[in-house]
């Protein structure tokens, strides 16, 4: 491993000097990159977990008052329409967009005339500030004058508030964040599909089998890892996503579109509570480290099958 | 399933690009034209790059983009020094606790600094840095992402080359810079694009840390620009939006092969 105690020739008494220098060097190297990650990972976690536990009064001065914040967010109608609204908009938005980027990628990775220009169209949301997709967006589902409605217009349907409801809301930032999302998931499965082996498709193909066939014996189950991969940073995303909701609707009307992040957002900065915002952190920080363990976990089993 | 497609699906892969590239050139249309056609699509309307001038105008753009690229610059610099010293320490050196150090950086994978806004806004503001632009790059400069591609890349650097320049005389930091660097030169050009594209598009922390003009990057500009009670028109707010993704826009299209490949590379661990 180390080239400065593998390979030179040091007598076997100057070895421990030697692993000591190589310890130093090494934390001297890490030393710039470990204070960076304490001060704004590390030590944020820890500090998040002790602020839930107390609630700061208004002279300053912290009060420990242990699960006390909890039991307000258990009983707060916010928090769970928050997290229920996680759930329908990480169910809406992903299936969609991982099928969606898998029929992508099979075509782009095809000999079709036009390839690059379909990868680029397919890729290039991926590539634009959301705030940017928020502002084109809200643009469609302005009430009366944006494009849905100048298109409900041509059958003489009447306007709508399409984000004002909040029967629909959800439903139009899904379809956005599918636009946005779909390029880049068809990225991982492109890359996949590079790395099967042709000699499959032609075997079943001599065999007479049917495209179709092919596809769901042969190359669905075999992309079946990248899926799963997908899946789970995709929900790893839905958590972190939500610079849209500051532009399009402020979690609103009623909280229909509010997220968890959004949620800790609001009340840290709007409501200026940031003890119950730590409280609402560390849900979400529970949630990002159970997807986490799920996704390594499985990977290192991929990564052991290889 | 690489051969010969039938004309169907190749009539839908197209309907689908069209699809996709639908509401971008939706905003370029708009952006373009007088305010009267914003919604109205004739080919006879006038073109104008009036909407352009008159955002412009209103908001300090200049001085958005201005603090954007030094924004950028600042934490792809300052990730690039970083993530390049941490992973040659993982990837060449043995020492205790190397594994345990590790596995405390890649935690950064999946609790990011977007997820701590709360108690990150309480340490910059400890620092007196608020409304500054190092405040929005402070948390990101340690890129665990970074670290862990450049040390894939590293364990990959053939021993030879290490050995040969350890015989010209060359210490851990001559090897580093002489032998490590130059071979990891596509990582870098991978991570380069990743991480400036996602700075560019970030908003939330910059948004929560900033609250002026000399701090503020595009996004957060934007933002306040395309507030609905702002009062200004849509084709000056899509004018504005064409302004703040052009640049990436414009290097995505001359660079896509990098992109996409970066992407993949970024992506697949």
């Amino acid at each position: 491993m180390s080239d400065y105690a593998a390979s030179s020739p040091i007598a076997p008494r100057r070895a421990g000097s030697q692993a000591w220098w190589n310890a130093v060097n090494a934390w001297l190297l890490l030393l710039p990159a470990a204070v960076l990650l304490i001060a704004f990972t590390h030590f944020p976690i820890l500090a998040t977990i002790r602020h839930s536990l107390f609630i700061t009064r208004r002279n300053g001065t912290e009060v420990f008052v242990g699960l006390e914040s909890y039991q307000a967010m258990v009983a707060d109608p916010i928090f769970w329409r928050a997290l229920v609204n996680n759930f329908w908009f990480a169910l809406g938005t992903i299936p969609t967009s991982i099928a969606l980027a898998l029929v992508m990628a099979i075509w782009v990775n095809r000999n079709m005339r036009g390839r690059g220009f379909l990868r680029l169209a397919y890729f290039t949301p991926t590539v634009l500030p959301m705030i940017a997709v928020a502002n084109i967006w809200l643009f469609f589902y302005t009430p009366d004058y944006g494009l849905l409605d100048q298109l409900r217009g041509l059958f003489g349907l009447a306007g709508w508030n399409w984000l004002g409801d909040p029967s629909t809301v959800m439903g139009c930032l899904i379809v956005m964040v599918i636009w946005k999302e779909a390029g880049f998931f068809m990225i991982f499965y492109l890359a996949a599909l590079q790395q099967l082996s042709p000699d499959l498709d032609e075997a079943a193909a001599i065999e007479g089998a049917t495209r179709w066939y092919i596809f769901r014996r042969i190359t669905f189950p075999l992309l079946m890892p990248t899926t799963l991969f997908v899946a789970i940073n995709a929900v790893i995303n839905s958590f972190k996503l939500v610079d849209h909701l500051v532009i399009m609707t402020k979690g609103g009307p009623n909280n229909a579109s509010t997220l968890l992040l959004y949620y800790i957002y609001e009340v840290a900065f709007t409501f200026q509570d940031s003890s119950y915002a730590a409280t609402l952190t560390v849900v979400l920080l529970v949630l990002l480290s159970t997807l986490a363990l799920i996704k390594f976990g499985y990977l290192d089993r991929r990564i052991h099958y290889q | 399933m690489r051969g010969r497609t039938h004309p169907v699906e190749a009539i839908a892969a197209w309907l689908l690009a069209l699809l996709w590239l639908a509401p971008l050139a939706y905003a370029f249309w708009s952006a373009l034209h007088p305010a009267a056609y914003a919604t109205s699509f004739s080919l006879s309307a006038p073109w104008t790059l009036e909407n352009f001038a008159r955002a412009w105008k209103q908001a300090p753009f200049a001085r958005y983009y201005l603090n954007t690229i030094v924004l950028v610059t600042l934490i792809l610099v300052g990730q690039l020094i970083l993530s390049t010293l941490a992973a040659y320490a993982f990837a060449r050196f043995k020492f205790r606790g190397s594994g345990v150090a590790f596995a405390l950086v890649l935690l950064q994978l999946m609790i990011m600094p977007d997820v701590l806004i709360v108690e990150n806004y309480r340490a910059i503001a400890k620092l007196g840095l608020l409304d500054t632009i190092p405040a929005i790059a402070l948390p990101y400069l340690a890129s665990a992402f970074g670290i862990f591609l450049l040390r894939q890349t590293f364990k990959s650097v053939p021993q030879e080359l290490v050995e040969a320049a350890r015989v010209e005389g060359a210490g851990p930091l001559g090897i580093l810079w002489r032998v490590y660097v130059p071979l990891a030169r596509p990582t870098y050009v991978a991570f380069g694009l990743v991480s400036v594209s996602y700075h560019w598009n970030n908003f939330l922390w910059p948004l929560i840390v900033t609250n002026s003009v000399e701090a503020r990057p595009l996004t957060v500009g934007l933002a306040v620009f395309g507030a609905p009670e702002t009062g200004v028109d849509w084709s000056v707010i899509t004018a504005a939006t064409v302004m703040t993704m052009a640049p990436l826009l414009a290097a995505f299209l001359l660079f896509q092969r990098q992109f996409v490949q970066s992407f993949m590379r970024a992506g697949i661990r």
